[in-house]
């Protein structure tokens, strides 16, 4: 039913930290492995060797220049993926029932033996967070890894979202949100984690933490690749050849 | 958004056919028997070659009998079984028409409200994403049931001509009216889209990324080193001179020269001659103004590839 639950028990999602984040681009190859082996169809690729390689990911990494107001620019790496949002727009508008929002959880999945690869839902989703897969026929998305989370033959710690598990830099965090004492809602309080595109009026359950602000190395060193303006007066025995230095000069 | 020719098609061409069934199932148009078969399988034509020309979109053309099952929440779901319901509704009416040369009016009229319903659906899978803020407005909905109007009042006027029917001047009339109406929505729709911007509806790159919470944002490298699905159906980008020149080509054979070979017609000329005319003509101008509806609008995915 595309219809949206009216509350979901839990609502699970990841938080994602922009500070920590290096841009290494696991999480997505990690994404790739997992789920074009797990649920539905394979995440084909399309000319995957030739000139112009095209394929479906469920997670992509973007890196942005961001210039504030003063001070020097900084470089923020970006991943993108579901945001598993509260009122997502792309269940409601698929006119086939297979995408859907579970009750339980809050995960957003397609059934993909009910998908007609219309793309309405992609159309619909302000993130990108929906890919079409050429070769299947139908629409992929991130599946927050239902077939990781909830399975008992792998070991606890594996029993996160692969993304997650992989990242080197501890930049993805997964848990519910519906619990206010999680860690992912603590965080998200604690460092003021953000909704993408809140005007879209997605409610999404990711959230993204803001890079921490930086210290503005050109005003402590006195100018940028400027030397410190004061000299610094050595001592012991290089003051000694100092001293003895400017004597003979 | 990549203007694929399926949904140009079938935008253009199925709300010409609902018009069609409208005009019909109201009561206007001739007892003459040629007429009515030719009314009749122009409206069905219209509307199953626009409706099949959609399902040429999916990738799983298989599964498109699922697509009547969501109508409580998908506009896309209503848009099919109302189709059907209208096919089936102004079917039997037709049956009446065609062979018993009766109007039942109640079927008639039934047809007609769910034509104009089934246009206004169709209209409301675009106007509901809130991704596309040139989209995402009434007018769509007005200039989608005004064009359905104004190219089905034309299409009639010309087939009363052709069989030699009454009133297919005063038809003429109505759907010059109905021209002037439709371009002037659509006039609206251009100066709204021309002051919307992903920044303005909210969705560019800095409230894309939330990054406007630091500075300005600019793309540093893409996620990929080719085009990807999104940026082909998404990103896509028109050049502006294509832009201009599809625009005037829209307005020209779309409004303009419809509207002087109708006033022609009315004036002197032979009318049916030139009533076909406009109505091929007026399809032509049709087609590059839908092209131009999906080519031109920006979705907001476009805002993460620094795409404006």
């Amino acid at each position: 039913m595309t219809t949206l639950p009216q509350s979901t028990a839990k609502k699970l999602g990841l938080v994602i930290d922009l500070d920590i984040c290096v841009g290494c681009h696991a999480c997505a190859v990690a994404c790739k492995e997992w789920n074009t082996g797990a649920y539905g169809a394979p995440l084909s690729d399309q000319d995957a060797y030739g000139a112009e390689p095209s394929g479906t990911w469920l997670n992509r990494v973007h890196s942005y220049e961001v210039k504030p107001k003063e001070g020097p620019a900084q470089i923020i790496h970006f991943p993108r993926s579901c945001l598993h949002c509260e009122d997502a727009p792309c269940v409601t508008v698929c006119p086939t029932g297979a995408s859907y929002k579970r009750a339980e959880d809050g995960i957003v999945l397609v059934n993909e033996d009910r998908c007609m690869g219309c793309g309405l839902c992609a159309w619909a989703c302000p993130y990108g967070a929906r890919e079409m897969d050429m070769d299947a026929g139908v629409m992929k998305k991130c599946t927050l890894c239902v077939d990781r989370i909830y399975n008992d033959n792998i070991p606890e710690e594996d029993r996160v979202p692969s993304c997650v598990r992989t990242c080197p830099a501890n930049a993805r965090h997964f848990g519910d949100f519906a619990d206010p004492d999680s860690a992912v809602s603590r965080m998200t309080a604690e460092r003021g984690g953000f909704d993408l595109m809140p005007d879209q009026k997605t409610r999404p359950v990711n959230k993204y933490l803001p890079p921490r602000p930086k210290t503005d190395a050109t005003q402590t060193a006195g100018g940028c690749g400027k030397p410190a303006t004061a000299t610094p007066q050595p001592g012991g025995l290089l003051g000694w050849l100092d001293r003895a230095l400017a004597v003979i000069d | 958004m990549h203007p694929a020719l399926s949904v140009i098609v079938f935008t253009t061409l199925s709300g010409i056919g609902f018009g069609l069934m409208t005009l019909l199932g109201i009561g206007l148009g001739a007892h003459d028997l040629a007429f009515r078969w030719t009314a009749v399988v122009l409206a069905f034509a219209f509307t199953v070659i626009g409706l099949l020309s959609s399902v040429l979109h999916l990738k799983s053309p298989s599964r498109a009998i699922f697509s009547f099952s969501q109508w409580r929440s998908s506009w896309l779901s209503r848009e099919g079984v109302l189709s059907v319901l209208t096919l089936g509704v102004f079917g039997l009416y037709s049956l009446a028409f065609l062979f018993m040369d009766m109007r039942v009016a109640g079927l008639g009229i039934a047809a007609a409200v769910l034509a104009l319903v089934t246009v206004y659906s169709t209209s409301m899978i675009y106007a509901q994403l809130r991704t596309v803020p040139h989209w995402a407005t009434w007018l769509t909905s007005a200039a989608f049931l005004c064009f359905a109007a104004a190219g089905s009042l034309l299409l009639l006027a010309a087939l009363l001509a052709v069989f030699g029917a009454a009133g297919a001047r005063q038809t003429a009339q109505y759907a010059l009216v109905a021209l002037v109406v439709a371009w002037a929505v659509k006039a609206l729709w251009w100066r709204r889209a021309a002051r919307t911007t992903l920044d303005s509806a909210g969705s560019g790159i800095g409230q894309a990324t939330g990054l406007d919470r630091i500075g300005t944002v600019r793309p540093f490298e893409l996620p990929h080193t080719s085009p990807n699905y999104l940026m082909r159906e998404m990103a896509f980008q028109v050049g502006r001179n294509r832009a201009r020149a599809l625009r005037r080509v829209a307005v020209l054979a779309g409004a303009l020269l419809p509207a002087l070979l109708v006033l022609l017609a009315l004036v002197t000329g032979p009318l049916a001659a030139l009533l076909v005319i406009a109505v091929l003509v007026h399809l032509g101008g049709m087609l590059a103004e839908r092209w131009l509806f999906f080519a031109e609008a920006r979705h907001a995915v476009s805002s993460f590839y620094g795409v404006q």
